[in-house]
C-alpha cells in the first residue's frame, strides 16, 4: 500500500511525477541489460558468420589464412576470427547472415514496420494484425471458456473432480504435435482461416484462466462467507456480491498469463498450414527461404506485440483494479 | 458449580416475567471432528435469553463462547441437545432473517467502499437505494463514522473498520444481535462511548443481544444477564443476574454493586479455571 490507489484531490501532479520518476527509476536497470544483451549479441555474431566472412573476403582477392574454405572448415569460428581479426567487421553486415546482428534486425524492423504500407505482404503490421486478430479471438474464446469452466469447478463437486485432471492432461500434449492435426482437420471441413489459429490460441490460454479463476473464486474466507448466510443471501448473490469481486485480482493475473500463451498458440497455428500471411508465415518463410532478417524481425515483432498485448491488459488491471478500491499489488 | 444452572436459574421473580424466550438451548454438546481427534467444544450447555435481554458471555480463550454463538446463529450444527430461536431451529430463524451477527473481525469487503459494505445485507434484503442510503447515513453517525462512508476499509484504522462492522450488523436491523468481543480490538475510551451508545440502542430498541466479552467491567456494564463459560469441554458455571438499573451511566462502574457482580463474575472465571 506504497501508492495510494485513490488519488487524493490535488494530488494529481505529485502523482505524475511520482510516476515520471518510477519509469525513469525503471528505465536505468533495464537499459543496463538491454545493453549488455546487445553485446553479446554482437560477440556472438562473430564467430556464428566468420566462415562466410572470410569466403566472401577470398572471392574479393583479400587475402585470408587459412586460404582454402575446406582448411576453414576445420577452425571454429572462434579461432578462425583471431586468425583474421581485419575480416570481424564483414561478419556485422552479411546478406543471408547465420546470426543477424542487432543493427540489421532493426534496420529490417525499421523497414517492415515503418516504411511499408500497411496493406503490403510484406509489411510486419499486417502480418502482426493477422496473427494479434486471432490471438484476440481465441483469447477472448479461452477465456470465456477457461471463467465458465472455473464456475462450474467451484459450483460443483462433480465438475471439480472430473474437468481439472483433464484440464491439466490437456496442457501436457505437445502443441507442435497438435497444431498441425488441428489446422489439418479443420481445413478439411472446410474451417480455414483466422478460426483454426484461434482454437489453438484458446486452448493455451483457458487453462491458466481455469487455475487462477477457480483460485480467486475460492479466495473469500469462512467469515465473508458466513457473513453472507447470516443475511441469508441466495448463492447468486453470494456469487455476484463475494466471489466474482474477489477474484479479479487472479483473474488478471492468469489473464496476462493466457494472453501470451494465446499469441504463442497462434504463431504455432500459423507455421504448419503454409500459411501465407502472419507472424508465424514469416518465421517460417524466413527459414526456409534463406532469409534470416526475415525471420528475425518476425520474432522480435512477436516480442512487440506480446509486450503490447500484456502491457494493455496491465493497464486494465491497474483502472479496473483501481476503481475496485483494491489497491494493486 | 454443578452443570446446566442456567436451567434452574432463570426467569427470576422480576420484571422480565411475562418476558418471553427467544432463545432457548437445552442439553446442547458440540463435538468438533479434528485430525487431532475430537474437540469436545460445548457440554451439556442450558440456557435460556429473554426478549430484551442482553446476554454476556464471559470465559477463557477457547471456551466456546464463539461456537456457542455460531449454535445460535445456525452457523454450527450441535452434536447433541436442542436450540430454538424464536420457536424456530435456528436454520430457519437465519433464513427469516432473525438475527445481525457481528464477527471477531471486522470482515469488510476490502472491493467496498465503507458505506457500500454497510449496503450489503440491504441490497441483499432488496431495499431501495433511498431506503439504503437513509438507513447507511443514519447507522454511520450511530458508530460515529459520519464522513467515511466513501473510504475504503484499508484506509480505516483497525477499531474504525470494527465499528463499520457494528454499524453493519445495526443496518441489518433485526431483533437479536449477536455480537463476538466486538470491541476487543479499541482502545478503553472508544470503548466506553460504544458501551454506552450499545445501550442506549438497546434500550431504545428492545433488542435482544447476546454479546461475548473478555473484560469484566464490560460484562457488568452492559448485561442483564451474565454466563461464565469455563474450558474443555466449554460449559456454564454460573448464570449472574444483574441487579443494576437499566439506566446506566457510566459511573455506576464506581458503585458498591457493580462492584461485587465484578467480583462474582471473577470468582466464577477463577472456579472453572481451577476445576
Ligand atoms: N471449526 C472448528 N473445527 C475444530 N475445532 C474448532 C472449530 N471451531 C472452534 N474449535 C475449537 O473449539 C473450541 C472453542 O472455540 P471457540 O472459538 O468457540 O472459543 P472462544 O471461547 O470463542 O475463544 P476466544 O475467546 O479465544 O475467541 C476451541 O478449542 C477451538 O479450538
Ligand atoms: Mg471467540
Amino acid at each position: 500500500m506504497t501508492d495510494a490507489p485513490i488519488a487524493a484531490p490535488g494530488a494529481g501532479i505529485g502523482a505524475t511525477g511520482r510516476a515520471l520518476r518510477r519509469i525513469t527509476g525503471a528505465a536505468a536497470p533495464i537499459l543496463t541489460i538491454v545493453a549488455g544483451i546487445i553485446a553479446l549479441w554482437y560477440i556472438a555474431v562473430v564467430p556464428m558468420n566468420m566462415h562466410a566472412a572470410a569466403s566472401q573476403a577470398e572471392r574479393d582477392g583479400i587475402p585470408v589464412a587459412p586460404d582454402t574454405a575446406i582448411a576453414r572448415q576445420e577452425l571454429t569460428g572462434t579461432s578462425l576470427a583471431l586468425r583474421n581479426t581485419g575480416i570481424i567487421p564483414q561478419t556485422f553486415n552479411q546478406d543471408r547472415p547465420r546470426l543477424p546482428s542487432p543493427h540489421q534486425v532493426a534496420a529490417e524492423l525499421w523497414d517492415t514496420i515503418a516504411l511499408k504500407r500497411v496493406t503490403s505482404k510484406r509489411s510486419l503490421v499486417y502480418h502482426g494484425w493477422v496473427t494479434v486478430s486471432a490471438t484476440l479471438l481465441g483469447f477472448a474464446i479461452g477465456t470465456g471458456l477457461g471463467i465458465l469452466l472455473a464456475v462450474g469447478i467451484v459450483y460443483s463437486r462433480a465438475m471439480d473432480l472430473s474437468i481439472m485432471p483433464w484440464a491439466i492432461a490437456s496442457q501436457t500434449v505437445p502443441i507442435l504435435a497438435v497444431a498441425p492435426m488441428v489446422i489439418v482437420m479443420l481445413g478439411a471441413i472446410g474451417i480455414q482461416g483466422l478460426f483454426p489459429k484461434a482454437m489453438i490460441a484458446a486452448y493455451l490460454s483457458f487453462f491458466p484462466v481455469v487455475v487462477g479463476m477457480v483460485k480467486g473464486l475460492r479466495s473469500p474466507d469462512a467469515m465473508q462467507l458466513d457473513l453472507l448466510r447470516t443475511y441469508s443471501a441466495s448463492r447468486l448473490q453470494e456469487f455476484l456480491k463475494l466471489r466474482l469481486p474477489a477474484s479479479a485480482p487472479y483473474l488478471f493475473a492468469s489473464l496476462k498469463i493466457g494472453i501470451a500463451a494465446s499469441l504463442v498458440g497462434t504463431i504455432v497455428g500459423e507455421l504448419p498450414t503454409g500459411a501465407r500471411a502472419g507472424l508465424g508465415a514469416r518465421m517460417l518463410v524466413g527459414d526456409q527461404f534463406g532469409q534470416p532478417l526475415v525471420a528475425w524481425a518476425a520474432l522480435f515483432a512477436a516480442a512487440i506485440a506480446a509486450a503490447l498485448l500484456v502491457g494493455a491488459l496491465a493497464l486494465i488491471e491497474r483502472a479496473t483494479l483501481r476503481r475496485m478500491g483494491i489497491a494493486p499489488a | 458449580m454443578p452443570d446446566g444452572i442456567g436451567s434452574q436459574q432463570e426467569v427470576p421473580g422480576q420484571a422480565r416475567d411475562a418476558a418471553s424466550p427467544v432463545i432457548e438451548a437445552r442439553a446442547l454438546d458440540l463435538t468438533f471432528e479434528t485430525n487431532d481427534g475430537p474437540v469436545h467444544a460445548l457440554r451439556d450447555v442450558n440456557l435460556t435469553i429473554n426478549a430484551g435481554d442482553f446476554v454476556s458471555f464471559i470465559g477463557p480463550s477457547g471456551c466456546g463462547k464463539t461456537t456457542f454463538l455460531r449454535v445460535m446463529a445456525g452457523l454450527e450444527t450441535p452434536t447433541a441437545g436442542e436450540i430454538t430461536v424464536n420457536g424456530m431451529t435456528p436454520d430457519e430463524a437465519r433464513r427469516a432473517r432473525a438475527y445481525g451477527y457481528v464477527f471477531q473481525a471486522a470482515g469488510l469487503y476490502p472491493w467496498r467502499t465503507i458505506a457500500r459494505n454497510i449496503q450489503l445485507p440491504l441490497e441483499i434484503m432488496g431495499l431501495s437505494k433511498s431506503e439504503r442510503q437513509e438507513r447507511t447515513d443514519r447507522v454511520l453517525s450511530l458508530v460515529d463514522l459520519e464522513g467515511f462512508g466513501g473510504k475504503y476499509p484499508w484506509q480505516l484504522s483497525g477499531g474504525m473498520q470494527q465499528r463499520a462492522s457494528i454499524a453493519r450488523a445495526l443496518a441489518f436491523d433485526a431483533e437479536i444481535l449477536l455480537m463476538d468481543e466486538p470491541f476487543g480490538a479499541l482502545d478503553e475510551i472508544v470503548r466506553d462511548k460504544l458501551n454506552e451508545e450499545l445501550l442506549d440502542l438497546w434500550a431504545r430498541t428492545d433488542k435482544t443481544i447476546a454479546f461475548v466479552t473478555h473484560s469484566i467491567p464490560e460484562a457488568v456494564f452492559l448485561s442483564t444477564r451474565i454466563v461464565v463459560m469455563s474450558p474443555r469441554p466449554g460449559r456454564i458455571t454460573d448464570v449472574i443476574e444483574s441487579p443494576l438499573p437499566k439506566e446506566r451511566p457510566l459511573d455506576i462502574r464506581d458503585s458498591r454493586e457493580f462492584i461485587e457482580i465484578a467480583h462474582r463474575v471473577r470468582d466464577g472465571l477463577r472456579a472453572g479455571h481451577d476445576g
